[in-house]
Parts: structure tokens; C-alpha cells; sequence
């Protein structure tokens, strides 16, 4: 399938798919890091986190709308107020969600999965209700538009860039959170030993509330951050959801370096299989190869080495 | 939560009745042979009595998933293990059996304007002139019956061996054959040349024959699908009372205990998930014959995870139960999109927080608790109980459990 390009051609065709796969990288760890929380660290299955990146979407769509109205000399930063929103927005609907019926739910993983996804239906048809059925995508600002030619041949769009940016900064944010703060150490001593964390006096309650909510907020910004890069529709957020969930099984639940791995690895195959063969095969052979190494490998990529 | 009470009952009914499962009433403990012929008499003969044949025909196509559903109780509500890909076995099954009608519905004669005469039309909109090796041997009726049963049955087996054997299980399990079943749904509409694509297998007319389309044979095919499931359900009580059903629920319970025991737990998981499989396959091929074609939007995660919500409604515990939940909620799920498609969503995931949050155990585990005890005191002034007729007849299987197994009553908590 190599024979009709030249190498130099090649060399281009795979730094911009590669490119491609990075974007496409970026919103699953948004995405995935959100998942990896709520399942690796709570052992909630969220089904519904995928409609809580729409809300993410919707929001900044809102957002953008109400500078473009009433604001449009500030138009250029509303992605960042938007951003804030979000991650505020889909927090509390998952605190909502987490005090309503998931707290309830924890002895049994595979009935959160029911019940999020019966969240999830009932969010898909909030949306569709309120904002149509058809997919809206928002203006972007003028400094987010055109692209960066690095060679003759290749050449990186700029809101590209800001998505990578962005995942970065959250990842990294994530990371501080989890790994050097109290609250974070909080969440992984709950984690770890329930009721040992609750005899310290960890308020083990009020952390899986605020994990939850948390989990929800990051993927609200992966909404936002995807309203760069596509169209939003009700069920945008299902499309994405079983790809997520491999990504987070595949880098192994618990540990967020192996989430972000997996979601490269995953992202950059796709990517680079969609330009030589047809979409669907590419993401059929992605998901078929993920699916064998998960059942040679089980535990993932980066196990935690704990003996249960 | 109702949890905490109901197990309390069950153990007071399982004091009561200790020799309910010795001597003939082996296989048909205490009431379960009476709530077998209510199941049997209702779709057997009170419903093609008082329906006309379109609702008798939809009745028809929900009990196919019905098949789904009891296979679903043997293994996820006895064994634990949730699958949800069971739209993959159930649509493997219906393709098998739309292949064999679509090659006989595209014999030479009636395609003699396509470029290529002989071949099903869609792969000659496709530019395909040569029928693929796999669709070959599906002109003959037996490979073809046989391929319903063994092609998901063996599918399953290599997904539940390589899980299974791994001691996967739980959440994973479930997320992986979700992958599966996007997977397969991907690969159908991207290959559309040799699956009909996003359309599926359609405009099926003849069994050797034998119009399908026709009122009489659709007579015919709803008593042939309500023989197949009566046998699928007594297939599947002979599990639940033999002594592999204890040993699932053992498992659901504490698994390591039964492996130190010295069982090969693997085994008897790969054994019920096979089986469900083989139910689902055959449900597939019923709802090709009735409904007349099969297209991917049967196999997916969306249909797969529906059809652990018709097992859920039913009882996951109870065989009898998931065929009236099945029913129940395809009667709900046509009735409201008839009349109020918006509020048909809605409705859904709230049964799904609902039965979840409030009935674990279905419309069977309310029967259990509610409706059961009335039998066996007193009667009382409590007309009023049984607000919907169908929970009436369903049973609570849990009951007739042997009291030897000291898992099953802490793994409802599951």
C-alpha cells in the first residue's frame, strides 16, 4: 500500500496524520482522564460520561453565542470563560448525579453501569429537546483560525495546537492534583483501603462526592475543548464512549500514566490506518488488535501491582 | 432499599421449604411447573386469541428477544457475568438465517436486471459479480440451521475462553463484549458490499419455498418461535435446578471458595455464557423469519444493552419473569414512540435508574415479596396489589434455591 508514494510524500502523510492522531489523542485523554478517575479510582463505570462532554459542548456553545451577541470585543478570550463554565457545569450535575443515585450503587460496579446509562438516555434527550437534533458547532475566535506551515508539505492547523496545549495543561494539573495534594491523597487512601481511610477520618463520603464531581468537570472541558475541533450533536457523546472505556482498560484502570499511553497509542494507530484504508476498517482493526492484547493482558498496559 | 428485606424473607422461605428440591419435583420445585403452564397458556393461547395477527406478529418479534432475556437470567443473574454483547450472538444468529433466505430470494429469475444476475441486489449495487466463499454453503437449508447455533455458540466460546480462563470477569467483561459488539456493528455497515451494510439483509420473502409474508405463515412462525422458547425456558430451568445452577450461583457468590473446592469455575462460565449465546442465536433467527430482515441496528451496543434492561425489568433471577419483562417493556417502548416519541427516552432511562435504585430484582422480585406471601397465608383484602396483571404470574426463583448455599443469599447484594 506503500508503492504509489514517494518517500518524501510519505515522510508528510505520516506527520500529518500523526498530527491528526494527536488532536484526535487529546480529546480522548481529556476524555479518558475524567473516565480514569470516576472507574481507575472509584470503580464506577460511567456511561454517561460521554454526555457529560456534550454538556461541556453545549455550554461553550452557549457561551459563545452570548459574547457574539452581547460582548463581541471580548469574543477572542470567551473560550476561556467558556472552559471555566464547563468544568464548573458538568461538576455539579455529576455531585448531583453522585448524591442522587450513584452513592448508592457502590457495592455494585455493574448496576452504575445500568443506571448511568438510563442518565445517559435521558441527557441525550434533554439535549436533543433543547438544542435540536442537529449538530451546532461555534464560531472560533480569529487567533484560533488558519495553520502553521512547518515544511512545504506539512502543514499544522492552530486550534490543533491550542487542543494539544490545553490536554497538557489539564493532564499536568490532574497529575499535581492527584499525586501532590492533600485532597489527593485523600481520594487514593479511600481508594486503596475504605475503611482504614474512614477510621484516620477522611470523610470518605464528601471525597467520593467531589471525585465524582471532578471525573464530570474534566470531561466537560473535553466538551469544550472538542467544540475546537468538530460539531456537537445529542449522541456525539455515545460515539465516544466505548472508545474511552478501552482506553482506559487498555493503559490499566488505576494509573493515569498508563491512561495517557493508551490513549496515544490507540489515537496514532487509528489515525494512521484511517489515510491507508477506509475509516471504519481502521477503527474495526484498532479496536479488534486493543481488544486481543486486552485478553492476552488483562490487567492493561500499566498494571498496579497489588494483590487482591 | 428493599434489599435487606427481601433476603430476610427468602431465608424464612427457604426454612420453611428444606425438601422442596428432593423426588420428582426435582426439576419443578414448589410453583414453578404452575407459572411454566400460566407462561405457556398466555402466549400460547390467550394472546393469538385476543390479538389480531399485525400485534400477534409484534408480539412475536418481541419474544424473540425474549430468548436474549434467558439467557441473560442464567448468566447474569445466576453466574454474575454481564454480557453485554448479546446483540452480536443475536444478530450472528438472524444473519445466518437472512443469508440461506436472501440466496433463495435471489435466484437468477427474479434478479435477471442486475448486472449480475443470481447474486443478492445489494452486492450488485455494490459492484461485487461473484458471491464470497462464505456466503457459498448458505444455500443449503441444514448448514444453514446448523450455522444459527454453532457460528455465535463457537464465537462466544473464544471470547469466554480467553476472558474466562484469564479469570477476567465483572466490569471487564462487560466492557470488552460491548467493545465486540461495536466492533461487529462497525465492521457490517463498513463492508457493505458482503453485509447489506447499514440497511442489513432485507426484502426476504420465501423458506423453500414457503412465503413467510404471508398471515398463515405468520401463524405458523409464532407458534414455531413460542416452541422454541417454551423449550429454551425448560432448557434453561434444567440448568438453573441441576447442579451447574448451584454452582453458578456459588460462583456470583464467592468465587475463590468454589475454585478451592476443586471446581474448574472457567469451565462452567464459558459452559452458561455458551448457552446464552446459543439462546440468543436462535432469537436472531426467529426475528429474521417473523420481521423479514436483519440489519445492524440489532447487533449493537444500544440493542445489546436494551436487552439487559428487558432481563432486568423481568427479574434477573427469574427465567419466567425476563420473558414478561421483555414483553412489558417492547409493549411500553411501542405504545409510547407510537404517541410520544420524546417522552419514549425519557421513560427508558428512567427505568433504568428505577429498577436499578428500587427493584433489583424485577418485576419477579415484587411478586416475591408482595404477591407470594398471599398464597401461602390468609387471604386478605388485596385486590389492589396486583396493579399490573403480567408481575402476577411471574415467579420468584430464588425461593426454591437449596438452602445449601450460603452465597446466594449474600450475593444479592451484588
Amino acid at each position: 500500500m506503500f508503492a504509489d508514494y514517494t518517500s518524501a510524500e510519505l515522510l508528510s502523510i505520516f506527520a500529518m496524520q500523526g498530527f491528526a492522531g494527536l488532536i484526535l489523542f487529546s480529546v480522548f485523554v481529556l476524555m479518558a482522564l475524567g473516565l480514569a478517575i470516576i472507574f481507575g479510582q472509584m470503580g464506577v463505570i460511567n456511561m454517561a460520561h460521554g454526555e457529560f462532554m456534550i454538556l461541556g459542548a453545549y455550554v461553550t456553545y452557549l457561551i459563545s453565542n452570548l459574547f457574539s451577541t452581547y460582548l463581541p470585543s471580548l469574543f477572542g478570550i470567551y473560550f476561556f470563560v467558556a472552559m471555566i463554565i464547563s468544568f464548573f457545569a458538568a461538576g455539579a450535575l455529576g455531585a448531583l448525579v453522585e448524591w442522587s443515585f450513584i452513592r448508592f450503587l457502590y457495592q455494585r460496579p455493574l448496576d452504575t453501569l445500568l443506571a448511568t446509562w438510563g442518565l445517559s438516555l435521558i441527557l441525550q434527550q434533554i439535549y436533543r429537546s433543547v438544542f435540536g437534533a442537529r449538530e451546532v458547532g461555534v464560531t472560533l475566535p480569529d487567533w484560533l483560525m488558519g495553520s502553521v506551515p512547518l515544511t512545504e508539505t506539512i502543514e499544522v492547523p492552530i486550534n490543533g495546537l491550542f487542543v494539544m496545549g490545553l490536554t497538557i495543561a489539564i493532564a499536568i494539573a490532574v497529575y499535581l492534583l492527584m499525586y501532590k495534594s492533600r485532597w489527593g491523597c485523600q481520594v487514593r487512601a479511600v481508594v486503596q483501603n475504605r475503611p482504614m481511610a474512614a477510621a484516620v477520618g477522611i470523610n470518605t463520603a464528601k471525597i467520593d462526592r467531589i471525585t465524582f464531581a471532578l471525573g464530570c468537570g474534566i470531561a466537560g472541558v473535553a466538551g469544550s475543548a472538542f467544540t475546537m475541533i468538530g460539531s456537537t450533536g445529542p449522541t456525539a457523546g455515545q460515539l465516544y464512549i466505548v472508545d474511552t472505556f478501552l482506553v482506559v482498560v487498555f493503559g490499566g484502570a488505576a494509573s493515569l500514566l498508563g491512561t495517557i499511553a493508551s490513549a496515544f497509542t490507540i489515537s496514532q494507530a487509528q489515525s494512521t490506518m484511517e489515510f491507508f484504508l477506509s475509516g471504519s476498517m481502521a477503527k474495526v482493526l484498532t479496536l479488534l488488535t486493543v481488544v486481543i492484547i486486552l485478553m492476552i493482558r488483562p490487567q492493561g498496559l500499566f498494571a498496579m501491582k497489588v494483590r487482591k | 432499599m428493599s434489599m435487606p428485606n427481601q433476603s430476610s424473607m427468602e431465608n424464612s422461605a427457604l426454612v420453611e421449604n428444606p425438601l422442596s428440591q428432593h423426588g420428582l419435583k426435582a426439576l419443578f420445585p414448589k410453583h414453578d411447573i404452575i407459572y411454566l403452564a400460566i407462561l405457556a397458556v398466555f402466549l400460547g393461547i390467550l394472546l393469538p386469541m385476543t390479538l389480531d395477527i399485525f400485534r400477534l406478529n409484534l408480539v412475536g418479534k418481541y419474544l424473540t428477544y425474549a430468548f436474549v432475556a434467558v439467557g441473560l437470567v442464567l448468566c447474569w443473574g445466576y453466574g454474575g457475568i454481564l454480557s453485554l454483547g448479546q446483540g452480536v450472538f443475536f444478530g450472528l444468529g438472524g444473519y445466518c438465517m437472512a443469508m440461506f433466505l436472501k440466496l433463495e430470494a435471489s435466484d437468477p429469475e427474479s434478479t435477471k436486471i442486475q448486472s449480475t444476475p443470481g447474486i443478492p441486489d445489494f452486492m450488485d449495487w455494490n459492484q461485487i459479480t461473484e458471491l464470497p466463499w462464505f456466503w457459498e454453503p448458505f444455500y443449503s437449508l441444514p448448514f444453514a440451521l446448523i450455522a444459527i447455533l454453532v457460528v455465535p455458540t463457537i464465537f462466544a466460546y473464544i471470547i469466554a475462553v480467553a476472558m474466562f480462563k484469564r479469570r477476567v470477569g465483572g466490569v471487564y467483561f462487560a466492557i470488552i463484549t460491548q467493545a465486540i459488539a461495536s466492533i461487529l456493528t462497525i465492521l457490517i455497515i463498513g463492508q457493505q458490499g458482503y453485509t447489506g451494510g447499514v440497511n442489513g439483509i432485507t426484502d426476504l420473502r420465501t423458506l423453500l419455498g414457503w412465503d413467510i409474508r404471508t398471515d398463515s405463515a405468520k401463524y405458523i412462525l409464532y407458534y414455531v418461535n413460542f416452541i422454541l422458547l417454551m423449550l429454551c425456558l425448560l432448557a434453561a430451568q434444567f440448568v438453573r435446578k441441576s447442579k451447574l445452577g448451584r454452582l453458578l450461583v456459588a460462583m456470583r457468590g464467592r468465587e475463590d471458595r468454589v475454585r478451592f473446592s476443586g471446581y474448574d469455575v472457567s469451565s462452567f462460565k464459558i459452559f452458561v455464557f455458551c448457552l446464552g449465546a446459543a439462546f440468543s442465536a436462535i432469537g436472531g433467527a426467529m426475528f429474521t423469519l417473523q420481521v423479514g430482515f436483519m440489519s445492524p441496528s440489532f447487533v449493537g451496543i444500544v440493542p445489546s444493552i436494551e436487552m439487559v434492561i428487558f432481563c432486568a425489568v423481568g427479574g434477573r433471577l427469574s427465567i419466567f419473569g425476563a420473558v414478561y419483562g421483555t414483553l412489558l417493556v417492547n409493549w411500553a417502548k411501542t405504545t409510547f414512540s407510537e404517541s410520544f416519541p420524546e417522552l419514549w427516552l425519557f421513560a427508558m432511562g428512567a427505568l433504568f435508574i428505577g429498577v436499578v435504585m428500587a427493584f433489583p430484582n424485577g418485576l419477579a422480585g415484587i411478586y416475591k415479596s408482595h404477591i407470594e406471601p398471599l398464597f401461602s397465608r390468609k387471604p386478605k383484602m388485596f385486590e389492589k396489589k396486583p396493579s399490573t396483571p403480567k408481575p402476577a404470574s411471574a415467579p420468584e426463583p430464588v425461593s426454591a434455591e437449596p438452602p445449601s448455599i450460603p452465597g446466594s443469599i449474600s450475593a444479592m447484594g451484588k
